[in-house]
């Protein structure tokens, strides 16, 4: 029990607990629509494209001032997503490629400024995550941004799931599908700058997408894709936490880990859509076949049942 | 013409007039003009790229158009409005997207209800009249992609009745049915005509049109004949319909409207 309860003893401890399981829960409620909105990739290349935003937000700044930090990733992930679109109209290329040249471009500008500048950051802390470095500023951008996302999301849930289901129908009934869009967009490079700090920029994507994924193999319930992706995010950020804190192990590893385990056990388990039920063999009805003909066996001349 | 000058005989109705809609400037649909009373199951007929897909849409909203107007019971309808649903063909739909039957038609009534406000008893019982209108109380809890096509195409139906549609726009719902399953729509379509709802459905197969529908409007890019099937089904009609080439414009050329203007 102690092995459980030791941590929660330390002030410290527990605000780190605090702030994982707020982003576990805004990360695996936003995931819901990531997942149904196919937007994954997307999601990958503006989590990718908040280095370069890091880094001259460092260089602006002359060091860790927070609002440097959080300005410069905001712009470089709003100009990935925005510039994608533009590349995407004006040429041939599809949004995909677009977003993939984009990203992997600005994620090398990164690289490169943090070398050119001597960013004296700890690469790996901003690419995997260090949630022990977690300020008291962090800490306040997390409930913030937590508490902005998730009701605004919850708010818009209808409209969302409109859209969501058929985005041209939804336009024609007068939803106006681009602006939940950019909503959408928004909410997400918020949640991943309050992300930052614990998962680092490499692994935001497990955290956003598999609690919802898990949720989408066990239920069709759009409510419950949102709000158990949510308990799921939450719950498993917290396990994250207390194994890496246990182990002395990166945080953001921990956590994935943590939920990458939950999902593979929902791909294999689910009741519903899980690869078990798939291999096991469908139960034969036959009684259910033979009471559907009242008189006799078929073909014995017995009416069919209507 | 202008545009404005346009009557209207029928107060309860559709009149669409000189409606003309391109892609890439090439006219899907050239100049089109008809009048369709509610009540009535009307059947749009025509080769394939006669632009009966493209009316659908420019009908439910989903298409700009370039030139005319679409109005509905003497109102212009300017861009989306609630009264039309439109049934989208089958491969335009995620199947396994996480709905249940029952929430398929729950959608359709959050467009009534708004978004802030709360949903009551009243709209879930419209929800349960719905699935109970098109026989779906069975099937109310299956996700959608267990349906048949039959079954998928009425839980579609189920959804516009409790958006509490007037129109229902259907792209070829009686395609890859069988001979019952179209009966059975038949029905269910005939049912909505007799309150009063106004459907039009694209269809290809000829043979079952006086079957299917009162009204058939004969498209080829243009409008060929609209009217009683009875009246419209000539063999010239036909022949004017299916044997001419499909109008796109003058070949190689931008489309101008500088006619349409004046």
């Amino acid at each position: 029990m102690d092995w459980l309860t030791e941590p929660f003893q330390h002030e410290f401890m527990r605000r780190v607990f605090v702030g994982g399981a707020l982003i576990g829960f805004t990360n695996g409620f936003l995931g819901a629509f990531v997942v149904l909105r196919r937007m994954a990739l997307m999601a990958d290349s503006l989590s990718h494209s908040l280095l370069p935003g890091l880094a001259v937000g460092w260089i602006l700044a002359g060091g860790l001032v927070p609002s440097a930090l959080f300005g410069g990733a905001l712009f470089a992930a709003l100009a990935v997503a925005l510039g994608a679109q533009l590349l995407a109209r004006n040429s041939r290329l599809k949004e995909d490629t677009a977003l993939g040249i984009l990203y992997t471009v600005a994620f090398s500008v990164g690289i490169v400024l943090i070398g050119l500048f001597k960013v004296r950051v700890s690469l790996m802390h901003w690419l995997f995550g260090n949630i022990l470095g977690l300020s008291d500023t962090d800490l306040w951008m997390i409930w913030g941004i937590s508490l902005v996302v998730v009701p605004l999301l919850a708010a818009l849930q209808r409209p969302l799931l409109l859209t969501l289901f058929d985005p041209t129908v939804a336009a024609s009934q007068g939803i106006r599908v681009n602006l939940l869009n950019s909503v959408l967009m928004i909410a997400l490079v918020l949640t991943m700058i309050a992300s930052l700090q614990a998962i680092g920029v490499i692994m935001l994507l497990g955290l956003l997408i598999a609690p919802a994924a898990t949720v989408y193999l066990l239920c069709d319930s759009y409510p419950a894709m949102l709000w158990g992706g949510g308990v799921i995010g939450m719950t498993g950020s917290c396990a994250g936490l207390l194994i890496s804190y246990r182990l002395d192990l990166p945080s953001g590893a921990c956590i994935v880990l943590v939920l990458g385990l939950i999902f593979f056990a929902a791909y294999l388990f689910s009741p519903r859509y899980g690869l078990f039920r798939k291999l096991r063999r469908a139960r034969h009805f036959h009684e259910e076949s033979l009471a559907r003909w009242p008189a006799a066996a078929p073909g014995d001349g017995g009416e069919k049942a209507p | 013409m202008s545009p404005r000058a346009s009557s209207f005989t029928t107060p309860h109705g559709l009149a669409v007039s000189d409606l003309t809609v391109s892609y890439n400037r090439i006219p899907a649909l050239h100049h089109i003009a008809f009048e369709v009373a509610c009540g009535q199951c009307i059947g749009l007929l025509g080769p394939n790229g006669a632009g009966k897909s493209t009316l659908l849409k420019a009908l439910a909203g989903l298409l700009p158009h370039e030139t005319g107007r679409i109005s509905f019971h003497g109102h212009e309808v300017r861009g989306s409005t609630r009264d039309f649903a439109y049934l989208p063909q089958r491969e335009a739909i995620d199947w396994d997207f996480p709905t249940t039957v029952h929430g398929l038609v729950e959608m359709g009534r959050y467009l009534r209800v708004g978004w802030w406000r709360s949903y009551g008893r009243e709209d879930e019982q419209a929800v349960d009249e719905a699935i109970a209108a098109m026989h779906l109380q069975p099937l109310a809890h299956r996700q959608i992609s267990a349906l048949s096509g039959g079954q998928q195409q009425r839980a579609f139906l189920a959804r516009a009745l409790a958006q509490q549609a007037h129109v229902f726009l259907l792209d070829e719902p009686f395609t890859g049915l069988d001979k019952p399953t179209q009966d059975n729509l038949r029905q269910l379509l005939r049912e909505l005509r007799d309150q009063g709802k106004l459907i039009i459905a694209s269809h290809h197969d000829l043979p079952s049109v006086s079957h299917l529908f009162d009204q058939a409007i004969l498209l080829n890019g243009e409008l060929i004949a609209a009217g009683a099937v009875g009246e419209v089904f000539t063999d010239a009609n036909l022949r004017k319909t299916y044997d001419t080439p499909t109008f796109a414009g003058p070949a190689s050329h931008g489309h101008h409207h500088h006619h349409a203007h004046d």
